[in-house]
């Protein structure tokens, strides 16, 4: 009996041995992400950067379809088979996983100093107290306009609201161009684009987003309804059929040269630089008077956590402390442009477009999309909600103060502010 | 009787065969149909809160019928989805029966090339139809505009799928392009088995042309629209595809072109922000089934056994 123990530990270790050898000094942490657009850049640029600086430890990028990402994730943590390191959603389902267990409390993280509070907001509970991802980039909103037809026109840059409605009405009278390049189809558009692209400027950003969270504000109250009087006002400015523009047909109109604004999310300007044969430039959501402060949407859209149940969570965190530093931001930010480190290091970006786009960070006082953070738990859903009402006013199906009421309505039916 | 006069005793062997082939089908039928049908229905009893499941009775369906919201996006989907069942009753059938009509007529030539032209769009995909629809009706770079310049007809273009008054009833006029084949198709062979000698005495009776078609024809192959109206009705209730692929989950604008199928998806499987609802969705999904039952079975108590039937 204690032979066959014997000989069977012996075998064991024989074989443990045997593997040990062979990973000793190499541990293999692996990434979970729905990024797989990203694979080449992971693969040739970020891994081999980190590898060097940190021998030892190996990375494994394993990325699944975008769609299926969360299902699959879901699974894979439930069965335990999961990799080290989590690419993490913002919001809602980061948090969710956060309070079943599955991504680990990072708050003490070497290198979590580096991000704002704005930057952290997509991934800490509600309270602020715990941060279970690193922030690795946001997409920021504005206006990328087609440079050529501004020269052609003789308009400069407009900084003001009317100074914007001053251009269009400029670009609409010499009838070689579009003013606008948007569409209703879609509904998300007007929302994302539209509303929560200028809104910013009138609810004063964070303040009036948190003021909202908070029960302070409504969404019926002039700084919420007048954004939406504006961009009723965009309507004229809009193409023929604008009703039926689909998100890729507003794409196409612009990058073929016939419109000539795009209201933009930064994640376009790749996209944008290889189909455009024109210059484009960039500006920032107009403001109502000169001299007013202006707000930007400084969307998260993208992080990375910690599986708890992570064999090798002391390498994971020595790549995390390495994601959270100034030398990943400035190589992910420019492999990647239009989607902007977090970091509170500015980045110096190539493409000049993404460099537009990024150094308003430093005049402009960033803001998230009002409707993410907690306001969409519920039924109806905010941001849903918002997609039709926005829709709606652009097409003039509801004014600006009932589309306000029905999305106050809606949250009011099942949100109670804190207080 | 003849039994005892043979003498052989009356009882007969069981017929294992018979059960032995059913089997299969049955169990598969089963196991993908009647059993999650079963799991629906009694998952529209329950709901949860803080991941606890819980039985909540006949609350998700009080939800559903009184609470403000829910009932005005339930509605609204019911209304439209009988609104699109009206469009392919009134559009997709009388077509059907029509072409039918016109393809049986033994002087038509080509029309084996026809039936098949006519037929083919049914076999596409939901998402290839909605796809193509929605660029030739573009506004941008659509032949729709442009041929109805071409004929001086612009004036009459707009972007029928963005707007809220012609979303739907265009979606049904796509939806009856696709599927016009197969009444076409049930049509033509219930034409086709008409036997001759009724077709002859009607002509000895002086019978012809179009009143032939009414008085002699259509009472002959009135089973078989009853058989297609049915089918319309459970298909259209059921519909999905082709509004989620045209107009996406949110079925704008305005939840114009929301049905039935997309309320659910959208519940059920929640939508961008929106988490799925699975009790709500089930809730839905079973005032579906009750709704698709009680119409098939108004039809066929009500209707199908009144229609009289020819024996040749």
């Amino acid at each position: 009996m204690t032979r066959k123990m014997l000989t069977a530990l012996l075998l064991g270790t024989s074989v443990l041995g045997a593997a040990g050898t062979a990973f000793a000094q190499d541990k293999t942490i692996t990434i979970e992400s729905w990024r797989n657009d990203d694979l080449p850049i992971w693969n040739e640029k970020l891994i081999p950067a980190f590898e060097k600086a940190n021998p030892g430890i190996k990375v494994v990028f394993a990325p699944s379809a975008p769609t299926e990402y969360n299902a699959a994730l879901n699974a894979k943590l439930d069965a335990g088979s999961a990799g080290d390191l989590i690419t993490c959603r913002p919001f809602d389902a980061s948090l969710e996983l956060y309070n079943k267990g599955h991504l680990a409390d990072l708050s003490s993280l070497a290198g979590m100093e580096n991000f704002s509070d704005v930057a952290k907001s997509a991934w800490q509970t509600d309270d602020g107290k715990a941060t279970f991802c690193v922030p690795m980039a946001s997409v920021i909103h504005g206006f990328i306009y087609n440079k050529d037809a501004f020269d052609a026109l003789g308009i400069a840059v407009p900084a003001t609201e009317a100074e914007f409605f001053a251009a269009l009405d400029k670009i609409k009278a010499d009838g070689n161009y579009i003013p606008l390049a948007m569409g209703t189809k879609d509904l998300w558009e007007a929302a994302t684009m539209g509303y929560q692209n200028i809104g910013p400027t009138y609810w004063k950003g964070e303040e009036g987003r948190l003021a909202l969270i908070k029960g302070d504000q409504k969404l019926t109250d002039p700084d919420w309804v007048e954004p939406y009087a504006t961009l009723a006002k965009w309507k004229d400015y809009l193409g023929d059929g604008f009703e039926a523009q689909s998100y890729p047909d507003s794409q196409n109109l612009f990058t073929l040269g016939r419109a000539a604004i795009y209201p933009a999310g930064s994640w376009e300007i790749s996209g944008f630089n290889t189909q455009a044969q024109f210059k484009m430039g960039a500006f920032p959501p107009p403001v109502r008077n000169a001299g007013d402060t202006c707000y930007i949407s400084d969307h998260n859209d993208i992080a990375i956590g910690l599986n708890p149940k992570s064999a090798n969570a002391d390498a994971a965190k020595t790549f995390l402390s390495w994601v959270a530093s100034p030398e990943f931001a400035a190589i992910y930010a420019n492999a990647l442009p239009g989607f902007f480190s977090l970091s509170s290091t500015p980045v110096k970006m190539d493409d000049p477009l993404a460099q537009e786009f990024v150094s308003w960070r430093e005049k402009c006082k960033p803001t998230i999309r009002s409707t993410y953070q907690i306001l969409s738990r519920g039924t109806p859903n905010l941001e849903n909600e918002t997609w039709v009402e926005s829709a709606n006013v652009i097409n003039g199906t509801d004014t600006p103060a009932i589309a306000a009421e029905k999305l106050q309505k809606g949250l009011d039916s099942w949100y109670k502010p804190a207080n | 009787m003849t039994s005892d006069a043979t003498g052989t005793p009356a009882r007969r062997p069981i017929r294992w065969h018979i059960l032995v082939f059913l089997a299969p089908a049955l169990l598969v039928y089963t196991a993908v149909m009647i059993i999650p049908l079963f799991g629906t229905l009694q998952l529209s009893l329950f709901n949860a809160e803080e991941h606890r499941r819980f039985f909540a009775g006949l609350d998700n369906f009080r939800t559903l019928f009184f609470d403000q919201r829910w009932s005005a996006t339930f509605w609204n989907a019911l209304w439209n989805n009988t609104w699109f069942f009206i469009i392919h009753m009134a559009v997709q059938n009388p077509i059907g029966i029509g072409l039918a009509a016109l393809l049986s007529s033994p002087r038509l030539r080509f029309s084996a090339f026809y039936r098949t032209a006519i037929f083919i769009p049914t076999i596409l995909s939901f998402v290839v139809v909605g796809f193509a629809w929605k660029l030739i009706l573009s506004p941008l770079w659509g032949v729709a505009p442009n041929l109805l310049d071409l004929v001086g007809l612009k004036s009459l273009f707009t972007p029928w799928l963005g707007k809220e008054e012609y979303a739907l009833t265009t979606l049904g006029l796509i939806s009856v392009w696709q599927f016009v084949g197969i009444p076409m198709m049930l049509i033509y062979a219930a034409l086709l088995s008409i036997p001759d000698e009724v077709i002859e005495a009607a002509e000895c009776d002086g019978i012809t042309g179009w009143s032939q078609f009414w008085k002699i024809k259509l009472p002959l192959i009135l089973p078989s629209i009853g058989i297609i109206s049915v089918l319309t009705f459970v298909g259209n209730f059921n519909a999905f595809d082709l509004i989620y692929s045209a107009q996406g989950a949110l079925a704008g604008p305005n939840y114009s072109t929301d049905i039935l199928g997309t309320f659910l998806y959208r519940t059920f499987f929640g939508f961008q922000l929106q988490t799925g609802d699975p009790y709500m969705g089930s809730t839905i999904a079973s005032m579906m089934f009750l709704i698709i039952l009680t119409g098939v079975c108004i039809f066929l108590f009500a209707i199908q056994t009144r229609l009289r039937r020819y024996q040749f």
